[in-house]
């Protein structure tokens, strides 16, 4: 029969067929691809625990850009009150930077969560469908001691044959699944720990200036945005600003920012 | 007849359902030789939610043999491609 169906159909059927003529002792056969099956099983386990691992990983760095976050908005208002806004602006670019590669590795370790959550699900799966291999199997090894129809006994095992390929599948893609999200978390991880404290401006290979130029207006942007905000917060950056004025009498307030039209009417 | 799709389970198809069930096979295969994604998706989901909807699910611990096998619903156009060029997606 053409199609998908026949092609897998008779892939299992040739393979299931092929371990149970190669053994002398189909009962044999049976136990010793259970034992196989468990060990997959144990496998995927591990690979789960491997995935939980580097998801940990990846929160720590997390935590750790977080605190350099507290850190470089710390110096950049140190900066400005120290009137060094060219420092400032090196901290609050680098927090840019950083704030980008934050938001790549929140997508990244929300994807894991997801993606364990889904392998988690299928190794019990995969256990209830090898719990019910095994049942059935101490059947059929009593089926084969009888030594009575034989016929029965092997379309009995091609069944269980099939359960096997089944479970079998299903382990060998769960387990080329967490090989893949390990790689792809360690990737992020190192791509974080060597480019998190780079200096963007530097020459370097990846991007072409390009690329650069046109996150530089982007970064640039925010980061005026921000050091604007921070030079109200201060009070409009003047050198001099005593942090405890004598409390100004109403009417004496001399507006940071250039006042709306209406501002002098008020101030009167 | 009886169907096991893997990853899921066995099901039971009534005989008025298996023409169906071919045509949206042969589909998927042409989707799969045309290397088109999205006709080779839908044409597979297709096909599940066929057996799904109009077949009756067998215990876990039947284990009867079925007549005809279907690669799990998630698999991917790729992962079908090596159905067919290579030894199948079974592991040995």
């Amino acid at each position: 029969m053409p199609g998908l169906t026949g092609r897998m159909s008779t892939i299992v059927k040739a393979k299931v067929s092929k371990v149970l003529d190669r053994a002398e002792d189909p009962a044999e056969t049976l136990d010793y691809s259970y034992t196989k099956q468990l060990e997959l099983l144990q496998n995927v386990k591990k690979g789960i625990a491997d995935v939980v691992t580097s998801k940990k990983r990846l929160q720590m760095q997390e935590a750790q850009m977080q605190q350099q976050l507290v850190k470089l908005d710390t110096q950049a208002r140190q900066a400005l009150a120290a009137n060094r806004e060219d420092l400032a602006r090196t901290a609050l670019e680098r927090k840019q930077n950083i704030q980008t590669e934050l938001q790549g590795l929140d997508t990244q370790i929300a994807e894991l969560e997801d993606q364990q959550q889904k392998l988690i699900d299928s190794e019990s799966a995969m256990r209830a469908k090898l719990e019910a291999f095994r049942t059935k199997k101490e059947v059929i090894k009593a089926q084969y001691s009888a030594a009575e129809a034989q016929v029965r006994i092997s379309e009995a095992a091609t069944g269980v044959g099939e359960q096997m390929a089944d479970v079998g599948l299903a382990m060998q893609r769960a387990l080329d699944k967490t090989e893949n999200m390990k790689a792809r978390a360690s990737a992020v991880g190192e791509l974080e720990a060597s480019g998190t404290f780079e200096d963007l401006t530097q020459i370097g290979s990846g991007k072409d200036d390009i690329d650069r130029q046109l996150e530089a207006i982007g970064a640039g942007g925010a980061v005026d945005d921000e050091l604007a905000k921070m030079k109200a917060e201060l009070g409009s950056g003047a050198p001099a600003q005593p942090a405890l004025a004598a409390p100004a009498p109403d009417g004496e307030e001399t507006p940071a920012a250039p006042a709306p039209d209406d501002g002098e009417a008020a101030s009167q | 007849m009886i169907v096991r799709i893997f990853s899921d389970g066995q099901y039971r198809l009534p005989e008025a359902v298996h023409d169906r069930l071919h045509e949206l096979d042969n589909r998927t295969v042409a989707a799969v030789d045309a290397a088109d994604e999205a006709a080779f998706t839908s044409t597979y989901a297709e096909l599940i939610e066929l057996i799904h909807e109009k077949g009756e699910r067998l215990d876990d611990d039947d284990l009867t043999p079925s007549d005809l096998m279907l690669p799990p619903a998630d698999i991917s156009l790729e992962e079908a491609r090596s159905e067919f060029t290579g030894d199948g997606l079974l592991p040995d």
